[in-house]
């Protein structure tokens, strides 16, 4: 019985059960650097201790992002990257990946794709969890919930320090898996290091005990500010700092060994 | 600026119709919420509106003239009127829109300005209104643009802006909008962003056709003194982001009488890959935080339209827009860029007036339909041609 619970339970509460406190989600940009590096890195961050994995689909116009990310994506769109190829290049996804998988990206390639059957492809290729950071909550109650329910995805909000109470609870209320906390008033990657005034949300956002747990991310990229975002919440993500990682060297080993450093130096 | 209630504008939940909304990342929120949920009172209060008012008489140089374009009329086989926005300071219509914007951003309180441009017309009246009222402005335009409208450039940096390359993706004026919301989400306090046209999220497509509303204001009362009658036959207006043709249309849109003809770049054909014709070639998608209709590829990525014409160079229409084309209730032509340069040589030969080459394709259109030699047909020549003489001198054929 408790088996057949856990096999049906969604990765992403999974990994909260199996690890409580200072879970690592890494993310990367689908098809970058090189076209079909995408399920390599993925296992490469698995091998590395990482707890969750966050692929982003490359848009042409991704607003949310500083230029570390936007470049990716341009580079994997000219690499060839679509919506079609990330599914096909995930097929195998759940033969070597245990972690919790969850796509991020912009809404308008989604659509295009067809909602329902982009939904209907992430269960199918074993996907956890969408962070769809422009579409608007109001859209998501009306039109997008009962589609991501009925193929047992989550839905990740963002919040940031200029999120109000009130929004925070209401995001709270529509949220599966965890909450995406912005660091600062940024574009991805934007800032370093954490200051005294991010101090003060983490522990307002803290002390409103919300139902979900929640994730610190951007301007993380090494362990010192890894574990002082751990401190606030219940892990944090590396975006753009892995990207100007694999950048460099994609290896697995280079992945591997930067993870490590990221959580225990 | 008007009280107008349609099916064909906006509704409680910031749609027209299917298209529109709010699609931005939760770092816009609330900089587009705190604008949202003042803006209308602001727009309606007395102050505001005597400011506007003020404004646009003294220093835009409103009303413009609708014009009678006689020997144009005769070659078309109706009566033309002109709406001569290509009159107004700045030389375009989009002035109306910077010198409402600016004073809803002293309004909430801003400090500093931002925005994008193209062909760089919304950015130099950006500027001019910044320098009007003293504020700081940062005018973002991508680089390959930068290149392409040289004197802009230094027009925008004469009127003491900053212009600032977008130097990502395409490097166009698709990409400088990029530029410039992610400048808003770093800097969500202090900053307004005066977008250029009726894009973008909601409230913006709203916003801007109202400030734009005052050109169809006018012309109701100007024909009204010419044919003792508000409402012509036509309207016709070019479509870029859809703005001019939101202020020519807006108090005609519940007047199924008045035939609104909304005209799209056609480029070199909409079969030849350089087009901007977005109701031809698009569909449905969202860009710059709109549902809206969109150039894309099968994937969702955003294509790079062509035009001519900088201003008409742009991936979307406003949803507004869409909404109207959706509904059948405009008439979406193309003009290629031929079409349209032969338009605007034939204006200055006929009435010694050179437009722009975006106004110039509205002025295409009007060989592409059958008149009665009764018709009433009112143009809006969206701006005057100075910006765009390297253009007509590129041309050649005049
Ligand atoms: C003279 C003129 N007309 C038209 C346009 C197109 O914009 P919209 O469609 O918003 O009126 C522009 C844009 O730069 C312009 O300069």
């Amino acid at each position: 019985m408790s088996e057949l619970r856990k096999a049906k339970m969604n990765r992403i509460d999974q990994a909260f059960i199996d690890k409580k406190k200072d879970l690592l989600n890494v993310y990367f940009t689908a098809g970058y650097p090189n076209l079909n590096d995408t399920l390599e890195i993925a296992k490469g961050i698995e091998k590395g201790g990482a707890d969750l994995i966050e692929i982003g689909i490359p848009f042409s116009d991704p607003v949310a992002d500083g230029p570390t990310i936007q470049e990716s994506s341009t580079k994997a769109l000219a690499s060839g990257m679509t919506l079609k190829l990330l599914f096909e290049q995930l097929k195998d996804l759940r033969k070597d990946v245990t972690l919790p998988v969850l796509l991020m990206g912009y809404i308008n390639p989604v659509m295009q794709y067809g909602f329902e059957a982009f939904c209907q492809k992430c269960q199918e290729v074993g996907v956890d969890g969408l962070i769809l950071p422009d579409l608007p909550m109001y859209e998501y109650e009306e039109m997008y919930k009962a589609v991501l329910e009925k193929y047992g995805l989550y839905n990740v909000f963002l919040i940031t320090p200029q999120t109000s109470e009130e929004r925070i609870r209401k995001i709270d209320e529509l949220s599966k898996g965890f909450i995406y906390m912005v660091s600062s008033a940024s574009t991805t990657g934007a800032k370093s290091g954490i200051s005294e005034e991010q101090i003060e949300y983490f522990e307002r956002v803290k002390a409103m005990n919300l139902k979900n747990k929640l994730l610190i991310g951007f301007g993380i990229s090494n362990h010192e500010t890894f574990s002082k975002a751990c401190s606030y919440a219940d892990g944090a993500i590396i975006g753009s700092a892995f990207i100007k990682l694999v950048t460099v060297d994609a290896s697995s080993s280079n992945i591997q060994q930067y993870i490590q450093s990221v959580k225990n130096p | 600026m008007s009280d107008v209630q349609s099916k064909y504008l906006v509704d409680q939940r910031g749609y027209f119709g299917k298209f529109g909304g709010a699609y931005i990342p939760e770092m816009l929120y609330p900089n587009v919420e705190e604008l949202k949920s003042q803006y209308l009172e602001i727009m309606n209060s007395h102050a505001f509106r005597t400011d506007f008012v003020k404004l646009l008489k003294d220093y835009v140089g409103r009303p413009t003239p609708l014009y009678h374009a006689s020997r144009l009329s005769e070659v078309v086989g109706a009566k033309v009127y002109l709406k001569r926005e290509d009159l107004c300071h700045t030389g375009a219509h989009k002035v109306n829109n910077t010198i409402g914007q600016i004073l809803m951003a002293q309004a909430l309180g801003k400090k500093r300005i931002i925005a994008e441009t193209g062909a760089g017309q919304h950015g130099v009246a950006t500027a001019t209104v910044c320098a009007l009222m003293g504020l700081e402005c940062t005018v973002y335009m991508g680089e390959i643009d930068m290149a392409r409208q040289k004197p802009n450039v230094e027009r925008m940096k004469i009127l003491g802006a900053e212009v600032r390359p977008a130097t990502s993706g395409s490097k166009t004026l698709k990409d400088a909008t990029n530029e410039a919301m992610r400048h808003w989400i770093n800097n969500p306090k202090d900053t307004h962003y005066i977008i250029g046209s009726v894009v973008g999220p909601h409230p913006y497509p709203d916003m801007v056709a109202r400030f734009q509303s005052v050109i169809s204001e006018e012309i109701k009362w100007q024909l009204e003194e010419k044919e003792g009658k508000e409402d012509p036959d036509y309207v016709f207006a070019c479509v870029g982001g859809g703005s001019n043709a939101a202020g020519a249309f807006y108090h005609y849109v519940d007047k199924e009488n008045v035939k609104l003809v909304a005209i799209e770049a056609s480029g070199l054909g909409n079969d030849s890959g350089k087009s901007a014709a977005t109701t031809a070639l698009g569909k449905e998608g969202v860009l710059h935080g709109s549902r809206s209709l969109l150039m894309q590829t099968e994937d969702g990525q955003v294509v790079e339209p062509y035009s001519i014409s900088a201003g008409l160079d742009y991936p979307g229409i406003g949803p507004f827009h869409a909404h109207l084309f959706d509904s059948g209730r405009a008439m979406f032509v193309g003009a290629t860029d031929e079409e349209a340069m032969n338009a605007g040589v034939e204006l200055s030969k006929l009435e010694g007036i050179i437009p722009a080459v975006e106004s110039a394709h509205a002025l295409a259109a009007l060989h592409k339909v059958d008149f009665k030699p009764t018709d009433i047909v009112v143009v809006n020549l969206s701006g005057r041609g100075d910006k765009d003489l390297e253009t007509y001198i590129k041309w050649g054929k005049y």
